[in-house]
């Protein structure tokens, strides 16, 4: 229905030559910036519902209750990828896990997942790649959060969390507390939040779309073919050390990749680049090292990264 | 009173601090707002979303950035 009203607007009421590449380009980006508005529209205010209900402390008491019986992981990891994700907030997340005495692993599962699969990015893959790309990342990034934290979890790496955060984990967290509002007082505050986050990446998302909408009038089709081809053995990994400082612009950047894989670059190339930008971010790595010392943060990041390279590799054989 | 919103560099935070500042010179209090950087400090009051509102040691809003009307009213009262 957007396409076809994306057609009018352009193609009639504006009269824009159909068929010329740069007026397909105009109309690409026109719908592209319809869909994904509407897209992140909906899936903030469903991630910002969600998170209202069930608020970070409640999922702490829930985890640290012992009523999961091995399911932690998978838990912590689901919850990571609904709550909203902000890299200021990793540390005091981090230290409130523990602090609720949950175990590092449990707590590393969470904090793997939350920015790899948050509500941002899943709007945007939903618009740009469709269901079921969105799908296999969303379960991807969050099986890939459930057992990278039960493997590190073995690992007994508390030693490397820093002394003060230890220090203040053995104070007693406080109980959540139950604020009961109905779904319809809640929906003004939800939705201003909402709304907030999606003004906040719009300039990012609008400037990838005017390349993306460039790159599809323009690039040949199978242009990239030649170069990241599923023959070239170092793309993926290429790919995911070129996302580590791209964090900031991770909403202008998925559009990008989106017309790169329409002219050529294998699928799984992108997602792990894709994975590695939100995954591997920099401002994270900055914070996390005020509470983990370097050969926790080097063997969180690295193992996070490896996989990474692991499952692009896997998703060019079987995409 | 004494208000802290607790908070590192993130755009959130930065907004519910101008926010925070709009709203004490809109009701004309004389509170005093304080900024807390500091991750050991902010983790005295366990918090677990940025950013957070602390007003008189007591903690109002977390991982939120209510509208200046809505803060008005909280610091009002």
């Amino acid at each position: 229905m957007l396409e076809s009203f994306a057609d009018w607007l352009i193609f009639s009421l504006a009269g824009l030559p159909a068929g010329v590449q740069w007026a397909d380009a105009v109309h690409f980006f026109v719908y592209e910036t319809m869909k994904i508005g509407f897209l992140l529209i909906v899936v903030t205010h469903l991630m910002g519902l969600i998170n209202a209900y069930l608020p970070v402390e409640r999922v702490r008491e829930w985890i640290a209750s012992g009523r999961l019986r091995g399911s932690e992981h998978l838990v912590a990891s689901g919850f990571g990828a609904v709550t909203p994700f902000c890299s200021c907030s990793s540390i005091p997340l981090f230290i409130g896990f523990l602090q609720g005495g949950i175990p590092l692993g449990v707590t590393l599962s969470f904090l793997i997942t939350s920015p790899l699969v948050n509500e941002v990015a899943l709007a945007l893959f939903i618009g740009l790649f469709g269901w079921q790309v969105t799908l296999v990342y969303a379960v991807t990034g969050i099986l890939l959060g459930t057992t990278l934290g039960w493997a590190l979890g073995k690992l007994r790496l508390g030693r490397y969390v820093e002394d003060w955060v230890w220090d203040i984990a053995e104070g007693q967290a406080e109980q959540a507390d139950g604020d009961q509002k109905s779904l319809w007082e809640r929906l003004p505050s939800v939705s201003s939040e909402a709304m907030g986050i999606v003004t906040d990446i719009a300039p990012y998302v609008l400037a990838g779309l005017a390349i993306g909408a460039g790159i599809h009038g323009y690039v040949p089709t199978g242009f990239f073919e030649q170069y990241l081809s599923e023959g070239n053995p170092l793309a993926v990994p290429l790919s995911v050390v070129l996302a580590v400082p791209m964090y900031a612009n991770a909403s202008g950047i998925l559009p990008v990749v989106q017309a790169l894989v329409a002219k050529g670059v294998p699928l799984g190339t992108a997602i792990a680049f894709m994975m590695a930008v939100v995954g591997l971010s920099l401002p994270e790595a900055m914070m996390l090292k005020k509470a983990m010392q370097t050969r926790l943060l080097a063997t969180f990041f690295g193992a996070v990264g490896v996989s990474i390279i692991g499952l692009g590799y896997l998703f060019n054989l079987v995409l | 009173m004494d208000i802290k919103v607790l908070g590192t560099g993130c755009s959130s935070c930065q907004t519910l601090e101008r926010r925070v500042r709009e709203a004490v010179e809109q009701t004309g209090s004389d509170a005093s707002v304080e900024k807390i950087e500091d991750m050991q400090q902010i983790m005295q009051y366990d918090v677990m979303s940025m950013p957070a509102l602390v007003v008189d040691d007591e903690v109002e809003v977390t991982g939120q950035t209510p509208s200046v009307k809505e803060l008005t009213d909280l610091l009002g009262a």
